[in-house]
C-alpha cells in the first residue's frame, strides 16, 4: 500500500477488486488442489505431450513474430487515422476478438481452405494450406493479432505529438522519426501486446481445430493435446494443463523482469 | 485514456455511477441464477446424450411427451466424455445416453448413473467422400495413399473403431488429422478439405447428398453399441425409467432406425 494519501486507492475498491481476484484464483486453486502432480513427469515423458509442447512453442513463436511484423505497422497506421476511417479499419482489426474461436476456424477454412473463396486458386498452383502446421500458424495470428494492435494503437493514442513534430521540424524524415522517437514511445506497450498476443495464441484451441485439425507433430498443439486426453483420462488432461499455465506463467513474466532491469 | 467530458455541476460522476451500478449488478446476480433453477421445475426431465443423438432423440421425446402429459423433455447434447465429466461436477439430469460402453462404464465406475445400462441402439463406420469424389476413393484400400484422410483419434470411440476395422482389413491408414469426434471429420469432408473420413452410418444418413457413402468391409465385426441409464440422485427417477423404456421400446427404436442407428 502506498504511503501518500492522495494516490492511495479508495478502501472500497479492494472489495470488488479482491471478489476479481478470487474469480480468477479460485479456480486456480482447485486445479493446483485436483491435479495428479506425481503422474506430470511421466505424462510429459510422452512423445504426444513432447510433440505438442514443442510445436506449441514454434508455432507461437511465428505466430508472435508475424503478428509484430503485421501487426505493429496496421497499429501505427491505424493510430493515424481520423473519422469513419479510424471506426472502419479498427472494427475490422479487432473483429477476431469477437468472432467465437470455432468460427474464426470457420471462416479460415471457407476462405483459406483447399475450396475456399482464395484456396481454390491456391490448391491450382499447389499450395494446400489445411492439415499443415503453417494453418496452425495461421489460425494463431489470425484471433492474438488484433491484441498487439489494440494495445499498441491505444497508447500511440495518447501519446505526446509534439515529440514527433520537433523530430519532423529538426529535419528527420517519416522513418527516422517513427524509428527515433515514437516505437521508443509506445516501446512497454509494444512489449505488453506482443506478450499478451503470445499468451492468447498458447491458448489458442478452436480455430486452430477447426481450420488446421488435429495430427501430432503437425497441428496437434498443447491445448489440443489437453482437449484428446480429456476424452480418455480428466485427471490427465489437468496435468498437461498445468504444463501450459507453467509455460504460459514464465512467458509472461519474463518481458516485465527485462523491462524493470532496463529501467 | 480520454479526458473525462466536464459535467453540469462539476464533479464527475464516474464514481457514484459506478458504485451505484456495482451494487445493484450484485443485488441481481443472485436473483438471476436462482431464476435459472427455479426454471427446473419437477415436471421437466432432463436428458444427457451423446452428440450423435442429437436428431433422434428430441424426436423420440416427441412421441414421449404424447405418452407423458405434463412431462417435458430437455436435452443436453455433447461428447459422451464431456457428458460424465459434467456429471461428475454435479450437473442437474435423470438421463444419461452414451455413445459408447467404455465411457458408460466410467459413469458406472463412479456411481453416476444408477440403474444397469441397456444398450438401445448400434452403429458401424463407413467412409465417406465428397460427392465428387475428386480423390477417386474406392473405399478402406490402397486408392487412400496420397490422399487426405481425416478419422476419429483412437483416444475417442469413433476412432478406435476405425482403428480395430483397419486392422481387420489390413489396412495402415495415414490420416493427415485425427479429430477429437466424428462431426469434424464429416465437417472435413462436406467442405472437401478431406478426401474421404471414416464416420458412422448414421453421420453419412444425416450428411445426405453432401457426402457418398462407400461400405467397409467386416464393419459388421466392429459394431458400436449406445447404452443408455438413469442418473444416480436424479429428482424424478420414474420418469426418467420411463424415458429409458420408451426409447427401448419398438417406438424409441423406430425413430432411431430411420436416423440410420440399427437394433441393439
Amino acid at each position: 500500500m502506498s504511503r501518500t494519501p492522495d494516490t492511495a486507492v479508495p478502501l472500497w475498491l479492494l472489495v470488488p477488486a479482491s471478489a476479481a481476484l478470487a474469480l480468477v484464483a479460485v479456480p486456480l486453486i482447485g486445479l493446483m488442489v485436483r491435479v495428479p502432480w506425481a503422474r506430470i513427469p511421466q505424462l510429459l515423458a510422452t512423445p504426444a505431450a513432447q510433440d505438442a509442447l514443442w510445436l506449441s512453442l514454434r508455432t507461437c513463436a511465428a505466430s508472435t513474430v508475424l503478428s509484430l511484423t503485421l501487426g505493429l505497422p496496421l497499429a501505427v497506421v491505424l493510430s493515424r487515422l481520423t473519422g469513419h476511417w479510424a471506426v472502419m479499419v479498427r472494427t475490422i482489426s479487432v473483429l477476431p476478438m469477437v468472432l467465437p474461436p470455432v468460427v474464426a476456424g470457420l471462416v479460415l477454412l471457407i476462405t483459406l481452405g483447399r475450396r475456399g473463396v482464395l484456396g481454390q486458386y491456391l490448391s491450382v498452383w499447389g499450395v494446400d494450406i489445411g492439415f499443415t502446421t503453417a494453418a496452425v500458424v495461421i489460425a494463431q495470428t489470425f484471433v492474438s493479432m488484433p491484441y498487439l494492435v489494440i494495445t499498441v494503437e491505444g497508447a500511440l493514442r495518447s501519446t505526446d505529438r509534439a515529440l514527433e513534430v520537433v523530430a519532423a521540424t529538426l529535419g528527420a524524415r517519416p522513418t527516422m522519426v517513427l524509428r527515433r522517437v515514437t516505437l521508443p514511445l509506445v516501446g512497454p506497450a509494444i512489449l505488453g501486446g506482443t506478450t499478451v498476443a503470445f499468451a492468447r495464441a498458447l491458448g489458442e484451441f478452436g480455430a486452430t481445430l477447426t481450420f488446421a485439425g488435429s495430427l501430432q507433430g503437425t497441428t496437434r498443439t498443447l491445448p489440443l493435446q489437453i482437449y484428446l486426453q480429456r476424452e480418455t483420462d480428466t485427471n490427465q488432461a489437468l496435468a498437461l494443463s498445468v504444463v501450459l499455465i507453467a509455460v504460459a506463467s514464465v512467458l509472461m513474466v519474463a518481458p516485465t523482469l527485462v523491462t524493470r532491469r532496463s529501467r | 485514456m480520454p479526458a473525462l467530458p466536464p459535467h453540469a455541476n462539476g464533479r464527475p460522476p464516474s464514481a457514484r455511477r459506478l458504485a451505484g451500478m456495482l451494487g445493484a449488478l450484485a443485488l441481481l446476480a443472485p436473483a438471476a441464477l436462482t431464476g435459472c433453477a427455479s426454471q427446473q421445475s419437477s415436471d421437466t426431465l432432463v436428458v444427457f446424450a451423446a452428440a450423435s443423438l442429437t436428431q433422434a432423440f428430441p424426436r423420440i421425446a416427441q412421441g414421449f411427451e404424447k405418452d407423458h402429459p405434463g412431462v417435458t423433455v430437455k436435452f443436453s447434447f455433447d461428447g459422451s466424455s464431456s457428458l460424465v465429466d459434467q456429471l461428475a461436477g454435479g450437473a442437474d439430469a435423470d438421463v444419461f445416453a452414451s455413445a459408447d460402453q467404455v465411457t458408460m462404464q466410467r459413469a458406472v465406475d463412479q456411481k453416476l448413473v444408477t440403474s444397469t445400462p441397456r444398450v438401445f441402439a448400434t452403429n458401424v463406420l463407413v467412409l465417406i467422400t465428397p460427392p465428387d469424389n475428386p480423390g477417386h476413393i474406392t473405399g478402406l484400400n490402397a486408392s487412400l495413399a496420397g490422399r487426405r484422410l481425416v478419422v476419429c483419434a483412437p483416444q475417442v470411440p469413433c476412432g478406435d473403431a476405425t482403428l480395430k476395422l483397419a486392422r481387420l482389413d489390413g489396412v495402415t491408414l495415414k490420416p493427415v488429422s485425427q479429430t477429437t469426434n466424428v462431426t469434424d471429420v464429416v465437417g472435413a469432408v462436406t467442405t472437401g478439405e478431406a478426401d474421404a473420413g471414416v464416420v458412422y452410418t448414421t453421420d453419412a444418413t444425416a450428411a445426405g447428398s453432401k457426402v457418398r457413402t462407400i461400405a467397409i468391409p467386416h464393419s459388421d465385426q466392429v459394431v458400436n453399441r449406445y447404452p443408455i441409464a438413469t442418473v444416480a440422485g436424479s429428482s424424478r427417477p420414474g420418469e426418467a425409467q420411463a424415458f429409458v423404456d420408451y426409447v427401448t421400446s419398438p417406438a424409441g427404436r423406430a425413430v432411431l432406425s430411420s436416423y440410420g442407428f440399427g437394433a441393439p
